[in-house]
């Protein structure tokens, strides 16, 4: 299945790529696999979002799909069906942080 | 005919410089990296168009950036700095233990033995070494492991390795100094490391004269004499003519002795250059007049430099990282400014210009001599 994925600004900068960008998951198709797939086809971006060792989500990257944060779910968990049917992306972003 | 190209890392991007040997007009390239912290940008010795960057920030952590075309174009090699064997645990502000965790790259130092190896000092501290051009990292893990790695606790910047020195006559031998540890040495490339700190002396440890907890902010040597090292602490400049087994005091005359970065002339080993700052509670220099400190006796007698230097109402502070010397024959001093200013002086301090004046707040400051 075909995965959109939308990048901030500065990963998309890193992975010198668009806004969006899309890679293909086999199902079922969880946070962690979709992730596995965007690191495979832009390796730039490997200890950018997860740490390279335990694979843990870094403490300001945020992880939104169909209006709902789901950063701290448990990665293995299917994705919604709408971003499996790629009619909604998983939408990567930095925490707002600062003031 | 002889050139220079001025690395310069901010809290915002990365910017590039580059004169001729006259030092009076510059081409400014930047930013590069936008909006990312460049704690420091070094070139290679051996090829200097190999040039090391560490990109970080608190959202997207550690990217390590090399350039193969003096900084025209850049490829992200490995960012992956996993610590080896050793204590898993050092001390925190509140008497706690806490795991080791890489936060960033605080400084890259390569080889100026072998064109493919560089070392990388890190946060939390620890010393790793690639052999090829940053494509894979190892640590040098017995400087954590050979007996106080478990009591190092950070200062207010972190826990970091920041500073690391090598002798051109031993390709085993380097010295590496870490805030709030002290300095160390090692005389077999890593494998085992000495502490050398002895006389130093910190009226901020519960025991001034402790072998552990001074904190050192930068050191330096000139190649021709690398048993000698000088170094600017968080209070003191110190000397050592025995590679570190003894330290002594050389602050002198020093309006201040509080400070970051210390530098060597590149054609004279005892003219030295600090920039004073008041104290450790008010990071600005003292008077609110920006002056470099040059001594040509190996730290007897201290004389002032501000001549092109703002001298009244200066605030700014200069980091550790963020002074440095060029190799042609009128020795070039550098340094950047936490105003975004960058300073040079084409003739040894004598006198100064400012080649940029609006940058973000500068962290580091390389300068490489071009044929």
């Amino acid at each position: 299945m075909k995965i959109r994925i939308e990048l901030p600004f500065h990963l998309r900068n890193l992975a010198q790529t668009g806004r969006e960008v899309e890679v293909e998951v086999a199902a079922p198709v969880s946070l962690e696999r979709v992730l596995d797939a965007l690191e495979e086809r832009y390796p730039v971006l490997r200890g950018n979002i997860r740490n390279h060792h335990d694979k843990k989500r870094r403490e300001l990257v945020r992880f939104f799909a169909c209006e709902e944060d789901i950063s701290n779910d448990d990665p293995s968990l299917e994705l919604p069906a709408a971003v499996q049917a790629g009619k909604e992306p998983l939408i990567i972003l930095g925490a707002i942080a600062g003031g | 005919m002889p050139s220079v190209r001025v690395l310069v890392g901010t809290r915002k991007g990365a910017f590039i410089f580059h004169s001729d040997e006259e030092r009076k007009r510059w081409d400014i390239q930047g930013p590069l990296f936008g909006g990312w912290e460049i704690y420091h940008m070094k070139g290679s010795p051996l090829n200097p168009n190999r040039i090391y960057a560490s990109q970080s920030g608190g959202w997207f952590g550690q990217v390590v950036q090399r350039s193969d075309d003096g900084g025209e174009t850049w490829e992200a090699v490995s960012n992956e700095f996993l610590y080896d064997e050793g204590p898993k645990e050092h001390k925190y502000y509140d008497g706690s233990s806490k795991p080791w965790k890489f936060v960033r790259v605080w400084h890259f130092e390569p080889s100026i033995h072998d064109p493919e190896t560089v070392y990388a000092g890190v946060e939390d501290a620890a010393i790793f070494v690639s052999r090829d051009g940053g494509k894979s990292w190892k640590e040098l893990a017995a400087l954590r492991n050979f007996g106080t790695g478990q009591e190092w606790a950070p200062g207010a910047g972190g826990l970091c390795l920041h500073t690391i020195l090598q002798d051109p006559r031993n390709p085993d031998r380097l010295f590496v100094a870490i805030s709030s540890v002290g300095a160390f040495r090692t005389d077999d490339g890593g494998r085992t490391w000495k502490t050398i700190t002895k006389g130093l002396h910190s009226d901020y440890l519960p025991d001034p004269d402790a072998e552990g907890g001074h904190c050192v902010h930068n050191m330096a040597l000139h190649p021709s004499r690398p048993d000698v090292l000088f170094m600017q602490k968080h209070w003191d400049v110190m000397r050592t003519d025995n590679a570190g087994d003894l330290w002594y005091e050389i602050s002198n005359n020093l309006p201040t002795d509080f400070g970051f970065p210390i530098a060597v002339h590149a054609h004279e080993p005892d003219t030295i250059y600090v920039v004073p700052i008041t104290s450790d509670a008010l990071h600005y220099p003292p008077e609110g007049k920006l002056r470099v400190y040059r001594s040509r006796n190996g730290g007897q007698h201290w004389e002032a430099l501000g001549n092109g230097l703002p001298q009244e109402n200066c605030y700014v502070n200069v980091l550790r990282d963020a002074m440095a010397v060029d190799q042609l024959e009128s020795c070039g001093i550098y340094f950047g400014t936490t105003g975004g200013h960058v300073f040079v002086s084409p003739d040894g301090g004598d006198t100064w210009q400012a080649i940029a004046e609006n940058l973000p707040s500068v962290l580091s400051v390389e300068v490489q001599t071009l044929p």
